[in-house]
């Protein structure tokens, strides 16, 4: 196993797709000369030219759309935009032709479309660059959406969303790129749909994606030195979700929570929560949680943003207060 | 045009006011005193002057994320812009906006933008909203050259076209978008002739040149107002700072520009050239200006000094302000 960050997990990715597929290539803003906003296509250009990494337009909509074509005709398209806050400007050619294409058309054409995205706070960004939209592409169908945690994560899942034939939208947290973890050695794929256990324990139920893990790890050793055992599960992809790992944790527990950056309404915890409840609830002794953004635009001074966002000690005051 | 001394005054004390200002804020994000992702117009003061000097108090701005230098020059008050860029309570949003979103609608400013491209179907709306009601109000609207490949530039200008609205788009055009040159990634040279497409006038000119920004500028003004509709107006001109403040931290090496050009564009600074056509002129003395750089000065050290002292906002303001009323 080898140390390295999120970031150059991302990179391994690529460049053994770029490799091993002569239809992969990359387009994006800045992803060519500078190697990406937040340098994940870094040195990608020198290896494999302009043909396969296309610096593009600022033109969020037509990038999507570009993708969306090009995987019609042949190619194994992987968008990167900048942050999923400019997403917003491509969702037209996301939900209302990537997502549903392979359907609408009778099963009869494909969209083998990977869309990275940075997202998520905590930088001071403010309002309109600090949003987490995972809900948002949880809740089209035609969509798969991957959000990993760890580097070994971001590699094995962005490798297998690239090898399938339907769009992703491969969702990573600004704040994980520079974060280091185990990585095997050679080829692997994270299959999509499985969630880890990265943490057992008997009394409750952590269920968490992206940045959120580390808290609710950090949450869990606190819990420890207060005798409260916690399991935390990374789901991973949240499409296909693995209810059934969460749904055997919640029978032993009893307990559940959802931490995540998504706002709290209408967030991807209200989806899980709905499905702990549809298929566990005889086991339940508390109703289940969520710990996750106020709901309220991101707030750019350090106080208000840090008292918008889940953290830790938010987990472990609610957990405190279940068990 | 015979623009009279004291709007030559007036420009030259914007220019000044965002050439200060901007320096200060590199300089406290540099120092770490206010978070880094500040993007400052140092170089291109001339276009915002410009505009908003062609501009009456009750005609509108919208900003892009480069927008300190626009606010200024519709009339924003350092203190508070500056305040808002601590993040303090006493800001022009509260602390919650920061340097991407500085507001004063009392000063017609619809507002910085963090989106390329979001404030151009705005622009446009304002102007809508200026005919509906019958205010004989201008919309100006500033962006990149990068935000003129984005869909709302184009969607924008046909509207405006086809309902003859009052709004007058400037694209401040400084060769880059982030770090790609305008030209690897841009259809035309010059992004005037876009204007074409859409049956409206575009022109180009030097956005160096606040006096030629002012004159242009003031004659889109009048079509506007006159119900022609809008213009398209190209200002060429030059970031001389990063995108963001310290990105050589993220650039390392590699750069995007040359040194030869970046000093290129600093001997054709919107300042110098407008002190040395003051001088030529006779019409205003070096001493003139030296009292207004004094002045800026002096506003400038009350502004920072009054961030410094103001209060942070308390946590439980997190909530407040998601809906009116
Ligand atoms: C919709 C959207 N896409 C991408 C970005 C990231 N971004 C911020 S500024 C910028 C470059 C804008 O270039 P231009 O419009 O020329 O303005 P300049 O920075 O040169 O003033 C980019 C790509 C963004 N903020 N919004
Ligand atoms: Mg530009």
């Amino acid at each position: 196993m080898a140390q390295i960050t999120y970031r150059e997990a991302l990179n391994q990715a690529l460049r053994e797709e770029l490799d091993r597929d002569e239809r992969v290539f990359i387009m994006g803003e800045e992803v060519g000369y500078f190697g990406g906003a937040f340098k994940v296509t870094d040195g990608l250009l020198a290896v494999y030219g302009e043909k396969r990494v296309r610096d593009t337009p600022i033109a969020e909509l037509t990038i999507a759309g570009a993708g969306v074509g090009a995987a019609m005709g042949g190619l194994k398209p992987i968008v990167e935009l900048m942050t999923i806050n400019f997403g917003l400007l491509a969702m037209d050619q996301i939900v209302n032709h990537a997502a549903k294409i392979h359907y609408m058309f009778g099963g009869r054409a494909k969209v083998p479309l990977v869309i990275r995205a940075p997202q998520g706070a905590g930088h001071q960004l403010g309002a309109q660059h600090s949003q987490s939209l995972e809900a948002y592409f949880l809740h089209c169908p035609g969509l798969l959406v991957a959000i990993p945690a760890t580097p070994a994560d971001a590699k094995g899942l962005l490798k297998s969303c690239i090898r399938q034939d339907n769009p992703v939208i491969f969702l990573e947290h600004e704040s994980l790129y520079g974060v280091k973890g185990d990585v095997p050695e050679g080829e692997y794929l994270t299959p999509l749909g499985q969630a880890s256990v990265l943490r057992e324990g008997k009394d409750i139920t952590i269920v968490s994606y992206s940045k959120c893990v580390y808290d609710a790890v950090a949450a869990a050793e606190a819990l420890e030195n207060e005798g409260v055992d916690a399991e935390v599960i990374d789901l991973r992809t949240l499409n296909p979700l693995d209810t059934a790992t969460v749904v055997e944790s919640v029978r032993k527990t009893g307990k559940a929570m959802v931490v995540y950056e998504g706002w709290r309404t209408g967030g991807a915890g209200a989806e899980i929560a709905a499905q702990i409840y549809e298929a566990a609830f005889d086991h339940l002794d508390a109703p289940v949680e969520r710990v996750a953004t106020l709901d309220t635009p991101i707030p750019y001074n350090a106080r208000l943003e840090k008292a918008a966002l889940p953290g830790a000690a938010d987990i472990v005051k609610v957990a405190e207060r279940m068990v | 045009m015979d623009l009279g001394k004291d709007k030559m005054l007036e420009m030259y004390r914007m220019m000044t006011r965002i050439r200060l200002f901007e320096t200060q804020v590199r300089d406290l994000a540099t120092a770490s005193e206010i978070p880094g992702f500040v993007h400052v117009s140092i170089g291109e003061e001339a276009s915002a002057t410009g505009v908003c000097a062609a501009l009456r108090p009750a005609d509108r701005i919208t900003s892009t994320h480069r927008g300190h230098g626009h606010l200024i020059a519709k009339g924003g008050r350092l203190d508070r812009m500056m305040a808002e860029i601590f993040g303090k309570r006493t800001g022009y949003c509260k602390g919650k906006g920061g340097s991407m979103h500085i507001v004063d609608f009392s000063l017609g400013i619809l507002g910085a933008n963090g989106i390329v491209g979001g404030g151009i179907p705005i622009a446009t709306g304002s102007a809508l909203a200026a005919v509906v009601t019958q205010r004989d109000e201008v919309t100006a609207c500033f962006f990149g050259d990068g935000a003129s490949n984005e869909g709302t530039f184009h969607e924008s200008l046909n509207l405006a076209a086809v309902w003859k609205l009052p709004v007058i788009y400037v694209c401040e055009n400084n060769g880059f978008g982030e770090f790609t040159p305008m030209q690897t990634v841009t259809s035309v040279t010059d992004i005037a002739v876009r204007a074409q497409a859409y049956g409206i006038p575009g022109i180009v000119i030097d956005g160096n040149d606040v006096l030629e920004v002012y004159r242009c500028a003031s004659e889109a003004i009048a079509r506007a107002r006159a119900g022609e509709g809008p213009t398209l107006i190209e200002c060429k001109t030059y970031r001389w700072e990063g995108h963001v403040v310290g990105e050589q931290a993220f650039l390392g090496k590699a750069s995007y520009r040359s040194e030869e050009e970046v000093a290129e564009w600093k001997a054709r600074c919107p300042l110098i050239r407008f002190e040395k056509f003051a001088a030529e002129s006779g019409m205003i003395s070096a001493a003139e200006l030296k009292k207004i750089r004094a002045e800026t000065e002096v506003e400038l050290e009350a502004a920072v000094k009054f961030a410094r002292e103001s209060p942070l906002p308390d946590p439980a303001e997190v909530t407040d302000d998601v809906f009116s009323g």
